[in-house]
């Protein structure tokens, strides 16, 4: 395989996954870019991983608490899968539909929202947000249930237009007013036994006798609408294409300016961002031609490193590449410890701050969470007996000069490039450490742990912080 | 009037996170409509220790009354904002920002931060210490410290030896080295990384140089309350110190919950104060100690829900000690929203009243309004302005 082609390869894995191991990415060797993009986008191709073991070794996956363990046991997903992008496209939608548990604090129907997002997210965005509407944990997130015929709550009416669908200034109060009056009555079963602990699963029931029949004027169009049509008619707006576009857009190319400065800022790319809503159009809001074109794109092809890492990407591709944490419980390993991973870098995942979700890209960063990035990277790789370290050192080979050491690790762990600076810097490092012989010398310790500095100076760069 | 003060005042905050519960931290003991309303879950009058007739303090809360008794605590009665929001993220969020009615990606303390330090020269201006930036300190392009283990913080702690450690760090700052024309997101990667590292540079001396008589006590608080200690007694310049101690979301088991998170911050907050005394620089911190609501007036058989109307202390030598405001009515036909203690002063006059009385700041531009303030500081103390 030649060396662009393992680059191309790795940029895709890390945007439509979580990165990958040399030895994935080798095992792909057969296969054109065109067809990885296609294998990504048939997740069934591939076997789902087997939870068992991970569900009855870790007490922390609790029913009753989304953390530490059930968004822990998501990284897990993530490190694990066969099916990448099953996984990227529900923490996409997650971030786009950003739903917490704190609030309601039901875990069954948190990790039923994130299930939905796995099996209908490369679907159509008319299946996407009708599902949307009727998934209980986003019902009661934004007080549907408390959305009455008699008293309409207006709080999901709005957040669909403004922060799931098409953004704010493509529609006024009244669209707001009666697209909630169309939504009255869609509730959920009552999950919440009296006695003991614990909470029931539940499922969407729309009440009829709850529901406002009469006529609403929504986006220019009147009838007697129920939820479905006020879907119907979101999907077909302009704006929609336009709004989701430039989510995916943010999401898997490049960052962009955080989602509520939209209506000012305009797109880094509005070429690109042209051509995707082109494609969503011709195609109906289909995700799956969408993403197809997106992977296959020159912008997509040439923003190699564009991104800052969200805290899931760099978790779960450092633990990917280290090695580490695919059956857990293993000696040191806690389901537990993923979850507070990635909360401590920014990312409490299935529990965002607020319906606006995560501020992403620069604002990932900040001293405190650049310190944890850094430290969290260093730390993994400081154990020379892990999986990861050991294939690093069986690949570098036996006789390493000192000009080869630092391109093989760059590559070995990315491929990552550098800037001039940072080579430089590490370059001087590795002149210092001078050729290695590995043959069972009597320095063999210290020249593995010196190697292993190298990893570790090279997953605390700036660049490092990219995907 | 005209201050004595010799060194740069110092604010420290302690956020109590989950909501406290203030009707069972100052009880109101006498009154019988807490006892009908808290059936289980009342302090009997016999407990507490009272503070007048009518109120009277948790009893894990002895160190903090003995503070009072100095005239070290001024409480803060019935603080909180209209309509309160019983999110916690949300609360405590419009807590950190002072915007009840949009979210906002500025801090109240990122502003503080920026007027004391208008060009971001030392890194340990603001030092935060637990896992996580809390809001209240974020402001973009204003740096700031994060501190969860002062023992082993800094970039590349994972590396054991120090030598090699050294020969790690100098890289860093290497590769971390502004360049030209990298784009701004690396510029303030840049800027970030060589914050972080001339802040762990600076701070690493505080442990080095520490000695103390007080021995603190086991609880995450202590050990938080002792890092700003020995950071403060440095003299590396800090003027904010924020740290929080969980666990008050007690919507279950309230009651032998809560006894221990006031015996581990009462202890925490004295041997704090004492440490302080012990090397001369305890007249120059203020401390805030809040929550983001208080809890529903009556209680669910097992917890309190969320609710509003709480409490806040101001503890320090500077400060004259005292009830401050009005303690929400228990009155039935005051209840907010039917069910919740009111409040009777907004938090936002609260920090104005530090800002403007101790930091030597305007407020306005900062708490984003004009809120009525207190005089909780000893008139020597008080600020210049």
């Amino acid at each position: 395989m030649s060396s662009n082609d393992l680059k191309l390869k790795a940029h895709l894995l890390r945007r439509a996954g979580f990165g990958s191991t040399r030895s994935e990415l080798e095992a792909l060797e057969d296969k054109s870019y065109e067809e990885v993009v296609e294998d990504l986008l048939f997740p069934e191709r591939f076997p789902d991983l087997d939870e068992d073991y991970i569900n009855r070794y870790n007490p922390d996956i609790s029913y009753h608490d989304i953390h530490p363990g059930n968004s822990g046991k998501w990284v897990w997903r993530m490190i694990n899968t066969k099916r990448p992008l099953e996984e990227k496209i529900a923490l996409f939608w997650h971030h786009v539909f950003a739903t917490a548990w704190y609030k309601g604090e039901h875990t069954p129907s948190q990790l039923a929202q994130i299930d939905t997002f796995r099996k209908n997210g490369l679907s159509d965005i008319n299946t996407i947000l009708l599902d949307l509407s009727k998934d209980p944990a986003m019902n009661y997130w934004l007080d549907n249930c408390e959305n009455h015929s008699t008293q309409p709550n207006e709080n999901w009416g709005r957040e669909l237009l403004e922060l799931f669908s098409m953004g704010v200034g493509n529609y006024s109060e009244d669209d707001i007013k009666n697209a909630a009056r169309a939504f009255t009555g869609w509730t959920f079963e009552q999950p919440q036994p009296l006695y003991p602990y614990g909470s029931y699963e539940t499922s969407f029931i729309y009440n009829e006798s709850d529901h406002d029949d009469g006529e609403k004027t929504f986006l220019g169009k009147t009838g007697n609408f129920n939820g479905e049509d006020i879907i119907d008619i979101i999907s077909e707006q302009k704006a929609t294409a336009k709004f989701i576009c430039r989510h995916l857009y943010t999401f898997f190319v490049e960052d962009e300016p955080q989602v509520h400065t939209w209506s000012i800022e305009s797109p880094r790319n509005p070429q690109a961002l042209e051509q995707l809503i082109n494609v969503f159009d011709k195609n109906d809001g289909q995700i799956k031609p969408l993403l197809r074109f997106l992977f296959n794109s020159d912008f997509f092809k040439n923003a190699m490193f564009k991104k800052v890492k969200n805290p899931a990407e760099l978790v779960a591709g450092t633990m990917k590449v280290v090695g580490k944490y695919s059956v857990i419980p293993q000696d040191g390993e806690v389901v537990a410890t993923l979850n507070s991973k990635v909360s401590v870098m920014g990312q409490d995942l299935m529990n965002p701050p607020t319906v606006e979700g995560w501020h992403t890209g620069q604002e990932w960063i900040d001293g405190g969470t650049l310190n944890e990035r850094v430290n969290f990277a260093v730390d993994q790789f400081n154990d020379p007996t892990s999986p990861g370290i050991k294939d690093i050192l069986e690949r570098l080979g036996k006789q390493i000069n000192s000009k080869d050491l630092l391109d093989k690790c760059l590559d070995l762990v990315g491929p990552l490039e550098v800037s001039e600076d940072t080579y430089g810097a590490l370059q001087k490092y590795a002149n210092a450490v001078g050729d290695i012989n590995l043959d069972g010398n009597e320095f063999k310790q210290e020249n593995i742990e010196k190697i292993t500095r190298m990893i570790q100076l090279i997953v605390s760069t700036r660049e490092y912080q990219f995907a | 009037m005209t201050t004595v003060r010799k060194k740069e005042s110092v604010f420290v905050v302690v956020q109590l996170s989950g909501g406290n519960d203030f009707m069972n931290t100052l009880v109101p003991y006498s009154n019988p409509v807490y006892y009908d309303n808290r059936k289980l879950l009342n302090i009997p009058a016999e407990d507490v220790l009272p503070l007048n007739d009518s109120l009277g303090w948790h009893p894990e809360m002895a160190p903090i009354k003995d503070l009072y008794d100095r005239d070290m605590v001024a409480v803060v009665q019935g603080i909180g904002y209209p309509d309160s929001n019983r999110s916690h993220f949300r609360g405590m969020d419009i807590w950190h920002t002072c915007t009840p009615d949009e979210v906002s990606t500025v801090g109240w303390l990122g502003s503080t931060l920026e007027q004391l330090d208008p060009r971001g020269e030392n890194p340990l201006t603001g030092i935060n210490f637990g896992v996580g930036l809390p809001k209240a300190m974020t402001k973009m392009g204003v740096p700031v410290t994060s501190v969860s283990n002062l023992d082993t913080y800094g970039l590349m702690s994972g590396i054991g030896a120090s030598e090699q450690r050294d020969e790690a760090l100098e890289i860093f700052k290497n590769m971390y080295a502004q360049a030209i024309g990298t784009g701004p997101v690396m510029d303030y990667l840049s800027q970030t990384g060589n914050d972080v590292l001339k802040g762990a540079d600076i701070i690493k001396v505080a442990p080095e140089k520490y000695e103390s008589t007080i021995e603190y006590g086991n609880s995450s608080i202590a050990k938080s309350l002792r890092d700003v200690a020995r950071v403060h007694t440095a003299g590396l310049g800090s003027r904010i110190f924020y740290t929080q101690q969980g666990g008050y979301d007690t919507h279950a088991n309230q009651l032998p919950s809560q006894p221990g998170l006031f015996r581990d911050l009462s202890r925490a907050v004295a041997d704090f104060f004492d440490d302080l005394a012990e090397h001369d620089a305890d007249d120059n911190v203020v401390m805030l100690i809040f929550s983001e609501f208080g809890r529903r007036i009556y209680d669910n058989g097992s917890g309190t829900d969320h609710g509003s109307g709480g409490g806040a202390f101001l503890v320090g030598k500077p400060i004259k000690g005292g009830l401050y405001s009005e303690y929400p009515s228990l009155d039935k036909d005051r209840w907010a929203k039917g069910e919740d203690l009111e409040h009777t002063i907004d938090y936002r006059g609260i920090y104005g009243t530090v800002l403007e009385q101790w930091l030597d700041l305007e407020a306005s531009p900062i708490v984003l309004g004009d809120f009525e303030q207190i005089k909780p500081f000893r008139d020597e103390f008080y600020a210049t302005k």
